[in-house]
């Protein structure tokens, strides 16, 4: 199915990346492109398959709620690009 | 002989024997890269001054078995304590990590001497490491070639005696693509067998960090220091950590391997096909079974790779939003714009691209048909390594379809550049251990075979690998850093 330039818009928005105009064209045919190779995937019938997330047989691995030391708040903020009064700033939200 | 040219192990033993200095050490392979560096392009940032002040302490200290005393490199996705640590992005061109990777702890507890951090494909997306957003990194074997990637800088250091080991990371192929486009030898560990912990995820049911290294000894003395449960990663496995240098034998007999039809088949080049051909002859004469099988899913496992990577990388990537870190535009006026554009510029196409296929393929409506699909085949494909391995102890295979192309000629056609990963894919689909070692050049380029072992088993890869090596001597040849017809 071929991507239009409108449904790469939708999906850079949710994505958080401002596109330009070349962008968006290039995307959307090399998105129909790559989608169209997936295509090959429905050769498979996969009605009774199980999908494999990843391939340990771990599942929930907890530990102990201890209190350990960790990273100084110097140190989370020393590569921040904007900090004032020790914490991070960013533009106006509301 | 210069120090540079030695392995870890000849290192090692002249280190030891006092007939050499770390530092003397470290100063060879400094003087090397102040040779060929402009050529190669390997490194992203040079270490030099800590590098001998390291050596120094080494050589006034107590010495310490394995690595103590020998210079690496790291790939530059792997953070380093107080060192730039750039995943070859304009991202994080600034970013200085306040803690070390896991695998770095390691290796600076065990002493070892950091020259440098190594170039890759941006975050790792890549097959050549022409996407770093810096430069790209030359085959020192032609060096109008790319070295592969996306641990390109990993592999053609190594291959050029700039370090005389490094690690890089593998997903798809990252770490076993460049070690045969530039004739060295590269393991990816069993997923789960080396903590990924400070190692800057693209996509984490497949990272995995491994060893890039001239002979296959050198390569299992790193193995023996990164391997382990890290507690920090929940996905390292808590199983016990042979030493791997006892599996140095040749003897490989009544060892059962099975060669895939389908990895033999038209797309990859048949000089490579005979070579492998040739080497399971090899196999055979010293007493392995050899037998051809059938992995029936593998045509599927480079099309649902490319949906499942792209998916997890557009969730981790997710993090690079311009607040805690990295590039930011100054000059959005609300956050959502601060946001977009701060990964605008700090992205290069590569990423941005599946970024983009990722984020489709998770979005309601498509996920379903696309990841959760994908999700099936890889059961799919896991299940017919399983079927092999019920009755057989290793695969072995080509690494690549090809030997390393020019620079500059794959990098309009996407399908043929994502096609260079065909053969490597299907192992990180299903988790399990592989190696490439030298087996041939075909017009002066190296041609690598890739040894697949059960889940945990990379012993059995260190051996089968070693008796191919001890045999043979591609494993010696160094490249004169010029440029072929």
């Amino acid at each position: 199915m071929a991507i239009s330039v409108k449904q790469v818009e939708q999906v850079a928005y949710l994505a958080r990346l401002e596109l330009t105009e070349p962008e968006k064209q290039l995307f959307a045919e090399q998105l129909t492109a790559i989608l169209e190779y997936a295509e090959k995937l429905n050769e498979i019938d996969t009605e009774k398959v199980e999908p494999l997330h990843h391939i340990l047989p771990i599942y929930n691995v907890l530990r102990e709620d201890v209190v350990q030391p960790g990273p100084s708040r110097e140190e989370i903020l020393s590569n921040a690009p904007l900090v004032e009064d020790g914490q991070y700033k960013v533009p106006r939200i509301i | 002989m210069e120090l540079y040219e030695l392995t870890c192990h000849e290192l090692k033993e002249k280190l030891d024997q006092k007939e050499v200095s770390s530092r003397e050490i470290t100063q060879s392979f400094l003087e090397r890269i102040d040779k060929v560096e402009d050529q190669v392009k390997a490194f992203v940032t040079i270490t030099g001054d800590l590098a001998l002040q390291q050596a120094e302490q080494y050589d006034a200290g107590d010495a310490v078995p394995g690595l103590g005393g020998i210079p690496y490199g790291l790939k530059d996705i792997i953070c380093t304590r107080g060192i730039r640590t750039t995943a070859s992005s304009k991202m994080l061109e600034n970013y200085v990590p306040f803690y070390d990777a896991m695998v770095a702890a390691r290796l600076a507890e065990h002493k070892g001497i950091l020259l440098g951090k190594l170039n890759l494909d941006e975050f790792a997306m890549g097959s050549s490491t022409e996407q770093s957003a810096f430069y790209p990194t030359r085959n020192p074997w032609d060096l109008e070639r790319v070295p592969g990637g996306s641990s390109g800088g990993s592999a053609a250091a190594v291959a050029a005696g700039e370090v005389p080991f490094s690690l890089g990371t593998d997903s798809g192929g990252s770490i076993r693509q460049p070690a045969a486009f530039c004739g060295v030898v590269g393991l990816k560990p069993t997923y789960g067998r080396v903590s990924r912990w400070g190692v800057m995820a693209y996509a984490s049911s497949f990272d995995q960090v491994g060893v890039i290294s001239r002979d296959v000894e050198d390569c299992a003395l790193v193995l023996n220091v990164i391997a382990g449960h890290d507690p920090r990663d929940s996905t390292s496995v808590d199983q016990p950590v042979p030493d791997y240098t006892s599996f140095l034998t040749s003897d490989i007999k009544g060892l059962k391997i099975a060669y895939p039809r389908e990895y033999f088949q038209q797309g990859v080049d048949s000089e490579i096909r005979q070579l492998i051909l040739n080497a399971l002859k090899h196999f055979e004469q010293l007493g392995a079974i050899v037998e051809e099988v059938s992995l029936p899913h593998s045509e599927y496992a480079l099309p649902a790779y490319y949906l499942i990577a792209p998916a997890e990388a557009s969730a981790n990537l997710a993090r690079f939003d311009g607040v805690r870190y990295g590039l930011r535009d100054q000059q959005a006026e609300n956050v959502v714009d601060m946001f977009s554009r701060s990964r605008a510029a700090g992205f290069g196409a590569e990423v941005k691209r599946r970024i983009m296929l990722g984020t489709y393929a998770l979005s309601s409506g498509y996920y379903d048909a696309y990841y959760l699909k994908a999700l099936k085949v890889r059961r799919l494909i896991a299940d017919d390594f399983a079927k092999v391995f019920a009755d057989h102890d290793l695969i072995i295979a080509p690494t690549t379809p090809t030997v390393a192309f020019r620079i500059g000629e794959q990098t309009d056609d996407l399908l043929t550049l994502y096609m260079n990963d065909i053969l490597t894919v299907p192992i990180n689909m299903a988790g399990l251990p592989g190696m490439s070692i030298p087996c041939g050049f075909i017009g002066g380029m190296p041609v690598g075979m890739q040894i697949v072992g059960k889940p945990f088993d990379e012993g059995t890869i260190f051996k089968a690998a070693y008796s191919f090596e001890q045999a043979t001597d591609y494993h010696k040849a160094r490249p004169t850093l010029g440029v072929s017809k």
